[in-house]
């Protein structure tokens, strides 16, 4: 398995590379032009960072009531790529903002509850590294908390009337666009799990690591 | 010297002030984005390079953090393992 | 039994409380601050802003709540009776409750002073709607005070605990506030509009709940150290 992520890795850079060419030759959107194709990294991106936070609240639910480890390292790696794609979001989103609707930014429901959830993320962060003891269940219980923000995220175009596209763009999607859509979705979704897997190492190391530390002192 | 660098500060505040109360020129209304000249627009392609170009850059820099991370643990690991060998 | 518990809390708290007037007074002076930094900001010309009221209210009890967390749960830690409350043969979720009703209590009174003084000092007609106004609040506040207290129960034993608090607790309440903003927002419109401002009330309830809910699960893993 450990072989396999640098060919993995390999795998999934010429994947991103390869599909601006898809994007390019992929229907042209009239409404909106050549900045609408911002639409295959920015909505797949925004996908991974909901799933990335509850990933990270459940994995955290588990360890505040399972107190397992694993789960605890499974939700300090998704919470820092809920952080990662999050700012993906955050940076592309006004980019096509300001071609779209010609501002970079305007606090309506999705916009701000997004920010929120980048927010939290990055404090859970902060709290993991700098709260001290108990940094583990103050940080499992604010990402629980966090991930009730996400049904609101999702589903918040759909009730109020925003600037925002609504949640039927995607699945609605013109036959020309699919293609590189999903090509673009599959790309960013194996990076996902490829820097999740490799996170997610890292935590077990410094586990093993601490372990030996202990080990030592007795 | 602290007092040569307070009367730097002082020269500096009066020699700038009258050029910091001037009004700056500009437009005054709001003009809808497609009716400002061509030159004031962004061009959509540098938007969609720039977001394409952001998501490599962040990408990679979260890979290198791993690795840089994971390389200090592993050398930890060694050094304690050499100094368990040698006991 | 639980209420009990949380009851006996709560008196044990007010009876503190009401000797040295200490986080009461120091609570309602911050706010009285914050409110004169925002006018600052949010009063061009003499007038203020329009609708700056309804933010410049909940903002100045937020920040205040804030610090009146930190307070109490600093008095628990600095008289050591932290670990006493917590080896008593109660329900530690009923403790929890005791803690956040004292604060929405707190938070209730700072109110009472704040909001006329808001209506006045902004020129906003808060109390055309009384009742609705003091739901609004109300819904708002023990929303704050669930989180609130939760946070700053955990963060008792952490480092840079006075730092924290705000970290953690601002992003999660950003609902609480924006529907208690949005809510006095509507009521503040001439005539108040009631159907919106009762929609965000049953918001602000349904957060409570949900949020509730969570921190009665999440006070028992968390507490246990």
């Amino acid at each position: 398995m450990r072989r396999a992520f640098v060919p993995m890795l390999l795998v999934a850079g010429l994947m991103l590379a390869y599909a601006p060419v898809m994007i390019a030759q992929g229907a042209y959107e009239q409404s909106m032009g050549l900045i609408s194709k911002i639409l295959y990294f920015h909505a797949p991106s925004g996908m991974l960072m909901l799933l990335s936070a509850i990933v990270c609240g459940v994995a955290s639910a588990l360890y505040l009531w399972r107190k397992s480890p694993a789960a605890d390292r499974v939700a300090i790696a998704s919470a820092e790529l809920t952080a990662l794609f999050g700012l993906i979001v955050i940076v592309t989103g006004p980019l096509w903002a300001k071609k779209a609707w010609g501002i970079w930014w305007d606090w309506e429901p999705r916009l701000t509850m997004s920010f929120v959830g980048w927010l939290i993320s990055v404090s859970y962060l902060f709290v993991r590294k700098y709260a001290g003891p108990g940094s583990d269940k103050l940080g499992a219980a604010l990402a629980v908390f966090g991930s009730v923000n996400v049904p609101f995220i999702y589903v918040s175009v759909n009730i109020w009337r925003t600037l925002h596209p609504k949640t039927t763009v995607v699945p609605t999607l013109p036959p020309g666009m699919r293609g590189p859509f999903w090509f673009s979705a599959a790309t960013l979704f194996l990076l996902y799990l490829l820097l999740l897997t490799a996170r997610i190492h890292l935590e077990r190391q410094r586990a093993t690591l601490d372990e030996l530390y202990l080990a030592e002192e007795d | 010297m602290c007092r040569r660098l307070l009367i730097a500060c002082w020269a500096f505040l009066l020699l700038a002030a009258p050029a910091l109360a001037q009004r700056p020129t500009g437009q005054s209304e709001f003009v809808p984005v497609n009716d400002l000249p061509p030159t004031e627009q962004i061009p959509a392609a540098a938007l969609l390079v720039a977001g394409y170009a952001f998501i490599w850059v962040a990408v990679a820099f979260y890979l290198w953090t791993i690795w840089r991370r994971l390389n200090r643990v592993e050398a930890d690991m060694r050094s304690l393992s050499q100094k368990t060998a040698r006991r | 039994m639980f209420l009990q518990t949380a009851l006996l809390v709560l008196r044990k708290d007010f009876a503190i409380e009401v000797k040295s007037r200490e986080i009461l007074y120091t609570t309602l002076l911050f706010a009285l601050s914050c409110v004169l930094v925002f006018s600052i900001a949010f009063v061009k010309e003499g007038q203020p802003l329009e609708d700056a009221a309804a933010g410049i209210l909940w903002i100045a009890v937020e920040f205040a709540g804030t610090l009146a967390l930190g307070r109490t749960f600093e008095r628990e830690r600095y008289s050591e009776t932290l670990r006493a409350l917590l080896l008593a043969p109660a329900s530690r979720a009923a403790i929890y409750v005791g803690k956040m009703l004292g604060i929405v209590l707190l938070l209730g009174v700072v109110e009472l002073l704040l909001a006329p003084l808001v209506a006045i000092l902004f020129h906003a007609s808060l109390f055309a709607a009384p009742a609705l106004l003091a739901a609004l609040l109300a819904a708002g506040t023990v929303g704050f005070a669930v989180v609130g207290a939760l946070f700053a129960a955990m963060l008792v034993r952490a480092r840079s605990r006075d730092v924290m608090l705000p970290i953690l607790l601002y992003p999660i309440t950003i609902p609480v506030m924006i529907a208690g903003v949005r809510g006095t927002a509507a009521l503040l419109q001439s005539p108040p509009d009631r159907p919106t401002v009762t929609m965000w009330i049953m918001i602000l309830a349904a957060f409570d709940v949900v949020f509730l809910t969570l921190a009665l699960w999440t006070f028992e893993p968390v507490m246990t150290e």
